[in-house]
């Protein structure tokens, strides 16, 4: 009964969803407020039907009911608990689902914390968010529907896919999606506000705080499927340039210059056209990953086999979007104003030059992922556009984007000088050249690669502490006054000042990773060691293992330096039961200044196994980084003018 | 500064950014495109030398030898196969008989793979692969050759 129940509330919350794409429409254009009053509750009605149809494939997952469909695809009764729990998004119907679970919340956030907004504001973006999930549920139900009955029923279930039977899977998908998702809160504001005509000022107050929540879920989701791909996949690389990372790093970008470019309108009033475009893109950039991902036409780790009409479905969800969003902004757009006016040196430049290159580094990425996909509709050939491609375009973009970071900030509103810039900066240029050559010269080498990413990370490290001493010097009374001033910065910009050190330890991870990095597939008998970059990795011999729903051979490998030991690590190489795949367990012993990387390769004659032995300088710094960035965006939000006047607290 | 004047110099700074990026771009894509071949491609020469590309197939049954950290293997399309050398740890589904993409370069007649790639679902064929198998299979129909299958 549970599966039937949890199917009609979905058909339930296509009507209430559509009722609420339409209604407050109508009586918003009508200035109907007895109507309008309908939206709020009609979002506390949508957000209930899709969470119990969700809480109904939980309960179907966790009480093993394989006459569903999809849960006989992706769980088994041997399977441990929090992976039956995860098994709900480990296929395609039941990440559909969370899709429109992460949209409802949304939409209720939006409806609880928005109080505050004019009606007919909110019932418009109610209304926006209410087709969107329109598009979503009805592609649920046609073509994906979850709760698929199977018959005859299976005495047990597939299994889910030992690759994501990992703590990462539990909370990887919720994550991103949450950030994916929530950029369709800034979409719903920014064409709301198209459709009322009231873009301004304010209108960038209200979506900053949706804006920087979102891109904060999106950054950690990115940084953690990242570190679960480094440990899980057996080979420590940590990004793949694959084209579903791709579609997940597309709206990032956009993301991050939508905050930037909300900053220029929030503050001065300009750029509202450009920021509405960015708004619209992130989202639309958004629904073009979840069609990468989900239509099939992509060969990834992450692609599900599926059915061509899927992929049809969506592609038309998305040109309707896409299509009749672009249309409304060319309609609205000219009637929206310049706002006031910059000379060419000044802060606004500055973010401008944000936004086109974090845009174009956008499009770079689409076309890399696109571009083989639309080669082989044009029977043109297979090809594939690999990690050197996206290296050797992005870093250049990069490059500017981060030396435009340290200036933006230093640099005034309206009109700023050169001069004064330069001579302000002096000293942290100075500053990154030394470290950047001194950290070089202490990892042993200095290579000219190398020198420009320690350059860029030194460059924001500096710039953000000038800016930050600019802002507390003291003029006389010493330590008291540094804190009285430094207790005065607004917490947005504090917030701005670690999100960017947060890209400052990422470049430096980046950097030591990509240069310093050693590698070596080594032959080991009982017994045997090897050397690694002055670790020694001894061999100490194998056992057989059993695990709930697995059997695995470990091997205790140790590791010392200078003859003292460090740590013993115990990769493993596990074969799960039900579908009889082997899967690789790296060992990690994680540090600061290093990673030390075990995985075991395959058996090889007279009792020796091929293993793979990594030393990784500063890898952690990557995710570390992500974190830093995010943390940023938490303290942003929660400065004091949102808390005050949009109530968002997060 | 005029208005005219600077908004001029904004469009420029945007199209320098624009066209920097388009010749990155077509630079990177001259050097880094990998192509596809199947095993019948490269064997009637279609397959470029000394440059990178992808080879997709089926591992051939009983061809893979192990000598340390090396790994040599057949790949066949079902019409014809090439000998593969890669050196290093391969995918925990990498098995015989089954679907698989190697990215390398063609050296003396053996594909010397740098990489070979891993996918994460059993069921799941290599589209590569696949497309290498039907296109076998639709040059077998038109010969009437038998498709031997190598045992």
């Amino acid at each position: 009964m549970i599966p039937e129940i949890g199917h009609f509330s979905l058909w339930l919350a296509l009507g209430v969803a559509f009722a609420l794409g339409v209604v407050p429409m109508w009586a918003a254009a009508r200035g109907r407020a007895d109507w309008m009053a309908m939206a709020r509750p009609l979002s506390y009605v949508l957000f209930a039907l899709v969470s119990f149809a969700s809480a109904c494939l939980m309960a179907s997952f966790i009480r093993s009911d394989f006459s569903v469909l999809y849960v006989a695809s992706n769980s088994n009764t041997h399977l441990p608990l929090q992976y039956q729990i995860a098994g709900f998004w480990g296929g395609h119907e039941g990440s559909l689902l969370l899709w429109v679970q992460m949209l409802v919340i949304w939409m209720v956030a939006v409806s609880l914390f928005s109080r505050h907004l004019p009606r007919e504001v909110l019932s418009r973006i109610l209304a926006v968010m209410g087709l969107v999930s329109v598009g979503f549920l009805l592609f649920m139900l046609l073509t994906s529907n979850p709760f698929d009955r199977l018959f005859p029923v299976p005495a047990d279930g597939r299994d889910l896919n030992p690759l994501l039977q990992d703590p990462g899977m539990v909370f990887h998908p919720p994550t991103l999606y949450m950030g994916y998702v929530g950029f369709c809160v800034a979409f719903a504001f920014a064409i709301a506000a198209l459709i009322g005509g009231n873009l301004d000022a304010t209108w960038a107050r209200w979506t900053r705080p949706w804006t920087t929540v979102a891109w904060m879920f999106l950054t950690v989701g990115i940084a953690m499927g990242s570190a679960w791909a480094y440990y899980e996949l057996g080979w420590g690389g940590w990004w793949f340039w694959d084209p579903v990372e791709n579609a997940s790093l597309m709206p990032w970008l956009l993301g991050t210059a939508l905050i930037h470019s909300l900053a220029v309108t929030e503050k001065r009033g300009s750029f509202k056209n450009w920021t509405v475009l960015l708004a619209i893109l992130a989202f639309s950039f958004s629904l073009l990953g979840t069609f990468l991902v989900r239509s099939g036409v992509l060969s990834s780790v992450h692609a599900f086999a599926t059915d061509p009409r899927r992929g049809l479905f969506i592609l038309a969800f998305l040109t309707i979007v896409i299509g009749s969003s672009f249309t409304l902004f060319a309609w609205r757009a000219p009637t929206v104003g310049l706002g006031a006016r910059f000379a060419l040196f000044s802060k606004e430049t500055a973010l401008l030059a944000n936004n086109v290159l974090f845009m174009v580094a956008a499009a770079v990425v689409l076309l890399g992922t696109l571009y083989p996909l639309l080669l082989d509709a044009l029977g043109m050939g297979k090809i594939s556009v690999g990690p050197p491609y996206f290296d050797s375009v992005f870093l250049p973009l990069m490059i500017p984007t981060i030396f435009l970071m340290g200036v933006g900030p230093m640099a005034r509103w309206k009109a700023s000088s050169v001069p004064d810039l330069a001579s302000r900066l002096k000293w942290a240029l100075g500053a990154t050249v030394v470290c950047a050559v001194v950290s070089g010269w202490l990892q042993g080498a200095i290579h000219l690669l190398a020198t420009v990413g320690l350059l860029m990370a030194f460059w924001i490290f500096s710039s953000v502490a000038t800016d930050l001493w600019e802002r507390v010097r003291p003029e006389g009374k010493g330590f008291t006054e540094i804190r009285r001033k430094a207790l005065l910065i607004p917490r947005a910009l504090v917030g701005m000042m670690v999100a960017h050190i947060g890209v400052a330890m990422f470049c430096l991870g980046v950097t030591m990773v990509k240069t310093y990095e050693v590698e070596s597939d080594v032959k080991m008998a009982v017994g045997d060691s090897t050397t690694v970059r002055g670790y020694s990795f001894a061999f100490k011999g194998v056992k057989d293992i059993q695990g709930p729903n697995y059997d695995a051979t470990r091997a205790t490998i140790e590791i010392s330096r200078d003859g003292s030991k460090i740590t013993e690590l115990s990769p493993e190489k596990r074969i799960y039961r039900v579908q009889q795949n082997p899967m690789t367990e790296a060992a990690i012993a994680p540090g600061i200044t290093r990673d030390l990387y075990v995985s075991m390769g395959e058996e090889v004659e007279g009792g020796a196994w091929i293993v793979r032995v990594y030393v990784k300088p500063f890898i952690d710094w990557i995710w570390g980084g992500c974190l830093v960035m995010a943390f940023g965006g938490l303290l942003a939000v929660t400065d004091r003018r949102y808390r005050r006047k949009t109530g968002v607290a997060v | 500064m005029k208005t005219r004047h600077k908004r001029l110099a904004i469009a420029a700074g945007v199209v320098l950014v624009i066209a920097a990026a388009a010749a990155l771009i077509l630079n990177a894509f001259q050097s880094n495109l990998v192509f596809f071949f199947s095993p019948s491609q490269i064997e009637s020469k279609e397959a470029p030398v000394n440059r990178t590309f992808r080879l997709g197939g089926l591992v051939v049954a009983g061809s893979v030898k192990r000598t340390g950290v090396a790994v040599d293997f057949m790949v066949t399309d079902t019409a014809k196969s090439v000998p593969v050398h890669f050196e290093g740890i391969l995918p925990d589904l990498f098995k015989e008989g089954k679907g698989v993409v190697a990215q390398g370069k063609l050296q003396d007649g053996v594909f010397v793979a740098k990489e070979v790639l891993a996918k994460h679902d059993e069921n799941y064929m290599p589209p590569e692969a696949a497309e290498a198998l039907k296109n076998a299979a639709k040059s077998n129909e038109k010969t009437a050759a038998s498709i031997v299958m190598s045992k």
